[in-house]
C-alpha cells in the first residue's frame, strides 16, 4: 500500500534504513525494486537518510522520502526532519512502530514517535487500522508539499504493515483546518505597490520563499524596473544573479557591511517570503527602523511575529508577485545606488582577497571553487554546505547566480548537514556537478556516508574538506567573546585522505595556495567522487560580524591591511 | 491582559496534546483551558483563557490555525459573552457553621450536593468572579478539596446561522447508522 502510494506520488528514490518494526513495509518493496520503479538507498544513519531526502527535496522541489524503523531508527532521524522542517523543505518520513496491541507497553524499540517528533513536523500520524493508511498517505504529501512546505512524518504499526486492505488513492483531500493558500487580499496588493512606487530608497530582503514559489524571474523584472537593490538571505541566495548590479548579496550576521546599512537605511523594506530571522534581523529594536515595512508571506503565521509589517500582502508569491509587477511604477534611484556604492568600495578595500597571503586562507579556496565549477557543463553546480565558517565563507566568496544552486541548512544550522544532503542532490541530478563544502568538525559527524557514495554506483559528488583543526565558527565566538579561551574546540582529524582512500574514493590534501587549482582541476577530470582535504589556515576570522544581540549595521569589519598578517601590497588576484 | 479564545478541532487521538505541545513551545501562557463536544459531532470546542498581549494573542490565533486538526479560531474577547465555569468545593463543616454555610452557598445560588458528619460539597456554577469570591469565603471554614474546571464561553446575542460543513461522522448519523473507523479518520466540519 505504502509503495502504491509513493507510485502516485511519482516517488523514486527513498532513503532509509531497515529494522524489525518496518521489515513488512521493506518486504513489499522487493517487486518495485526489481521492476525499476523505486529504488532505495541505504544510508549509514537515520540522520542521513533525513538529510538525503532533504537535499534532494531542495534539488527537485519535488516531496523527498525517508524511512526507518521504530525506536531508535525513528529518533535517529529527528535532527534531519528538524532540518527540513526549519527550512520548509517537503520531507514525509515513515517509519515503523510496534504492533497496535503493544502500544504504550514500553515493547521491544518502542517510542512515542509522533509525540517526539510533533514539534519538528509540519503534522504527524499514528496509523492504526489499515483502511486508513491511504487516505493518510494521500493526505501527508498533500500537506508536506503545498502551502508552505514541510515535514510530515507518517508512524504505521506493524500489524497495519502486515494487514490486507483494499488500496484505493481517489481521495478527495477534506482538510478544512489545513489552509495552505490563504486568499490574496488585491488591496494589499495596490498599498504595497503604492508603497513602493513612493520609495526614495526602496529594498528588498528576499528570502527562501522566492525559490519555493519559483518567482526569481519575476523578482528580477520588478527590480530592474523600478531600480531596486535586493539583498538575500542565506537561503535566499541566488534569488537574483549575484553578479548582477542590483544585487547586494546576503544580509545579516555575516552579511556585507554595505547589505546590512542599506537595510537598516531604506524607506520601504519589501520583505519577500523571507521570516525575519534574528539571523539576519540582529537587534529586533534597532532593526529598519526608519523603513516602511512591506511583507509578502504565505505562511500567516509569520506575519507579525517578529517584525511587525506596515502592509501584509499574504499569499503565494507566484500569485502576489505577478499581480504586484504592473503596477510598480518604472524609476531610478541613481542617488540611493551610488550612495550604497560608496559603502561598497570601502568594503572592496578591506576585503581579505586583496591581500596576497603565502598561506592557504578559505575565502581563496571558495574563490578558486567558483572560478573552477561556475561554468559547468550540464548546468550551474550545486554547492551544499555544512555549518560553521566555510558556510559564510562559501555565502561570502561563491558568487550565485541561479535559485537553488546553494543548498545549506539555514534555520536549524545542523553540522553533518553537508555530506549526507549533498547525495541527495546528486541522486536527484546524476549529470550535475555536486560540491559538498564542509568543515572538519562537521564532516566528521556524517562521514560515514562516504559508503553511500560507493553503494550506489560511484556517485560523482566532489567534497572540499576546509580543515582548520577546529570547530571554528565556535573558536571564532571564543576569541572574540569569550577572551580566547579555546574549550572544547580544537578539533583532532584523521588524515582524510587515507580515510577516503579506504573507502575507494580518490582524495588528495592541499596545504598551499598554489596547489588550490590544480587540485580542483584534478577532482573535477576524475569521473566518480573526488575528496579534497584543505588544510587552510587555523585561526582565520568570518568578517564582517554583526555580534549576537548588536544591530545589523553594527559590525565588526574585517582588519585594515596593516594588522593582516602577510601583506605584501600585491593588487587582487581573483 | 485576558483573552478568551475558541477553538473547533477534529475530535482525534492526540490533538489535545498537539494544542498543548504548541502552546508550551511557542512558550505562550494558558490561564485555563476547557474542551467538550461541539453541536457538530466529530467537533471538539477548546476554550481558552490566555494572557499575554495583542500581538501574542494574535500569534496564538495564528499558530492554532496552522494546527491541521484544528479547523476554527475566534477570539472573543471583545465581544459581550457568557463565561462560566463551574467548582466542586469540599468544606468542613461541624453542628455551628453548617447552617451558616447553607445560606452563604444559597446566596451564591451554589448547591449543596452531598453532605457529611464534619464536610459537605458545595457546587457553584458561575462568572470565574462569582466562582472565585465563594471560594474566598468558604476558605474561612477551611476547603478539604477544590476542583474548578476553568470558564467555557460563547458570545452573548444573535449569531447568524453560518453555513456548516457537515463532517463525514454526522452525514452518517443522518443516515441513521454508526460512523466507521474510516469516517472518523475523515471527520471535517466547521
Ligand atoms: C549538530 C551541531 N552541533 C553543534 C553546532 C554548533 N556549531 C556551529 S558551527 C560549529 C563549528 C563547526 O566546525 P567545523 O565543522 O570545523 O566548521 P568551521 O566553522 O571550522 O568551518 C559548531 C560546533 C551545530 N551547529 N550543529
Ligand atoms: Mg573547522
Amino acid at each position: 500500500m505504502v509503495w502504491e502510494a509513493l507510485l502516485r506520488e511519482g516517488v523514486r528514490v527513498i532513503f532509509g534504513h531497515p529494522g524489525g518494526a518496518i521489515l513488512p513495509t521493506y518486504d513489499a518493496l522487493a517487486p518495485y525494486e526489481a521492476a525499476g520503479k523505486i529504488h532505495h538507498v541505504l544510508v549509514r544513519h537515520e540522520q542521513c537518510a533525513a538529510h538525503m531526502a532533504d537535499g534532494w527535496a531542495r534539488a527537485t522541489g519535488e516531496v523527498g522520502v525517508c524511512i526507518a524503523t521504530s525506536g531508535p531508527g525513528a529518533t535517529n532521524l529527528v535532527t534531519g526532519l528538524a532540518t527540513a522542517q526549519m527550512d520548509s523543505v517537503p520531507v514525509v518520513a515513515i517509519t515503523g512502530q510496534v504492533p497496535t496491541n503493544l502500544l504504550g507497553t514500553d515493547a521491544f524499540q518502542e517510542s512515542d514517535v509522533v509525540g517526539v517528533t510533533a514539534p519538528v513536523c509540519k503534522h504527524n500520524y499514528l496509523v492504526t487500522d489499515v483502511n486508513e493508511l491511504p487516505l493518510i498517505l494521500k493526505e501527508a504529501f498533500y500537506i508536506a508539499r503545498e502551502g508552505r512546505p514541510g515535514v510530515v512524518l507518517i508512524d504505521i504499526c506493524k500489524d497495519v504493515q502486515n494487514a490486507e486492505g483494499w488500496f484505493r488513492y481517489d481521495f478527495e483531500i477534506d482538510l478544512p483546518g489545513f489552509e495552505p493558500w490563504p486568499q490574496v487580499d488585491m488591496e494589499a496588493v495596490r498599498k504595497a505597490a503604492e508603497l513602493i512606487n513612493k520609495a526614495e530608497r526602496p529594498l528588498v530582503l528576499a528570502g527562501h520563499g522566492v525559490q519555493l514559489a519559483g518567482v526569481g524571474r519575476e523578482l528580477l523584472q520588478m527590480v530592474e524596473k523600478a531600480e531596486i537593490p535586493v539583498v538575500t538571505t542565506l537561503l535566499g541566495a541566488g534569488n537574483i544573479p549575484e553578479s548582477h548590479p542590483l544585487s547586494l548579496g546576503m544580509g545579516g550576521m555575516h552579511g556585507e557591511a554595505y547589505a546590512n546599512r542599506a537595510v537598516q537605511s531604506c524607506d520601504v523594506l519589501i520583505a519577500m517570503g523571507m521570516r525575519f530571522d534574528d539571523r539576519i534581523t540582529g537587534r529586533l529594536d534597532a532593526f529598519a527602523k526608519q523603513a516602511k515595512i512591506i511583507h509578502f508571506e504565505v505562511d500567516k503565521a509569520e506575519v507579525g511575529k517578529n517584525v511587525v509589517p506596515d502592509v501584509a500582502v499574504v499569499g503565494d508569491l507566484a500569485e502576489t508577485l505577478p499581480a504586484l509587477l504592473p503596477l510598480i511604477e518604472e524609476r531610478r534611484h541613481q542617488v540611493w545606488l551610488q550612495e550604497i556604492r560608496e559603502w561598497k568600495k570601502d568594503t572592496e578595500q578591506t576585503d581579505i582577497l586583496n591581500y596576497e597571503v603565502d598561506e592557504l586562507i578559505p575565502p581563496f579556496v571558495i574563490r578558486q571553487l567558483w572560478h573552477a565549477t561556475h561554468n559547468a557543463k550540464n548546468g550551474p553546480p550545486i554547492i551544499v554546505t555544512d555549518v560553521g565558517q566555510h558556510q559564510m565563507w562559501e555565502c561570502q566568496y561563491f558568487t550565485h547566480d541561479h535559485p537553488g544552486q546553494l543548498i545549506t541548512s539555514g534555520g536549524l544550522g545542523t553540522m553533518g548537514f553537508a555530506l549526507p544532503a549533498a547525495i541527495g542532490a546528486q541522486m536527484a541530478h546524476p549529470d550535475r556537478l555536486v560540491w559538498a563544502v564542509v568543515g572538519d568538525g562537521g564532516f566528521q559527524m556524517t562521514m560515514q556516508e562516504l559508503a553511500v557514495i560507493k553503494q550506489e554506483g560511484n556517485l560523482p559528488v566532489k567534497i572540499a574538506i576546509i580543515n582548520n583543526g577546529f570547530l571554528g565558527m565556535v573558536r571564532q565566538w571564543q576569541q572574540l567573546f569569550y577572551e580566547k579561551r579555546y574549550v572544547g574546540t580544537p578539533v583532532w582529524s584523521p588524515d582524510f585522505v587515507k580515510l577516503a582512500e579506504a573507502y575507494q574514493i580518490p582524495a588528495l590534501a592541499v596545504t598551499k595556495p598554489e596547489q588550490v587549482v590544480p587540485a580542483l582541476e584534478q577532482a573535477l577530470n576524475t569521473p566518480g567522487p573526488f575528496l579534497i582535504d584543505f588544510r587552510v589556515k587555523e585561526e582565520v576570522n568570518v568578517y564582517p560580524m554583526v555580534a549576537p544581540g548588536a544591530a545589523v549595521d553594527q559590525l565588526i569589519r574585517r582588519p585594515k591591511p596593516a594588522v593582516m598578517q602577510g601583506y605584501s601590497g600585491v593588487q587582487p588576484s581573483w | 491582559m485576558k483573552y478568551t479564545l475558541i477553538a473547533w478541532m477534529r475530535d482525534k487521538p492526540g490533538v489535545l496534546s498537539r494544542v498543548a505541545g504548541m502552546m508550551r513551545r511557542r512558550n505562550f501562557n494558558i490561564d485555563s483551558l476547557q474542551v467538550g463536544h461541539s453541536e457538530t459531532p466529530g467537533i471538539s470546542r477548546m476554550t481558552f483563557v490566555v494572557d499575554g498581549n495583542e500581538r501574542m494573542v494574535d500569534q496564538v490565533i495564528k499558530q492554532l490555525r496552522k494546527l491541521v486538526d484544528v479547523t476554527r479560531v475566534e477570539n472573543i474577547s471583545e465581544q459581550p459573552i457568557v463565561a462560566r465555569e463551574m467548582a466542586l468545593i469540599r468544606v468542613s463543616t461541624n453542628a455551628e457553621n453548617r447552617s451558616e454555610i447553607v445560606q452563604m452557598v444559597n446566596i451564591y445560588r451554589g448547591e449543596i450536593v452531598d453532605v457529611a458528619l464534619d464536610s459537605m460539597i458545595v457546587q457553584i456554577v458561575g462568572s470565574e468572579d462569582r466562582v472565585a469570591s465563594l471560594i474566598d469565603l468558604l476558605d474561612n471554614f477551611g476547603i478539604i478539596e477544590m476542583v474548578r474546571t476553568g470558564p467555557v464561553a460563547m458570545a452573548r446575542g444573535q449569531m447568524e446561522h453560518k453555513y456548516r460543513r457537515s463532517t463525514a461522522v454526522w452525514r452518517a448519523q443522518a443516515n441513521g447508522r454508526d460512523a466507521t473507523a474510516a469516517e472518523r479518520f475523515r471527520t471535517g466540519g466547521v
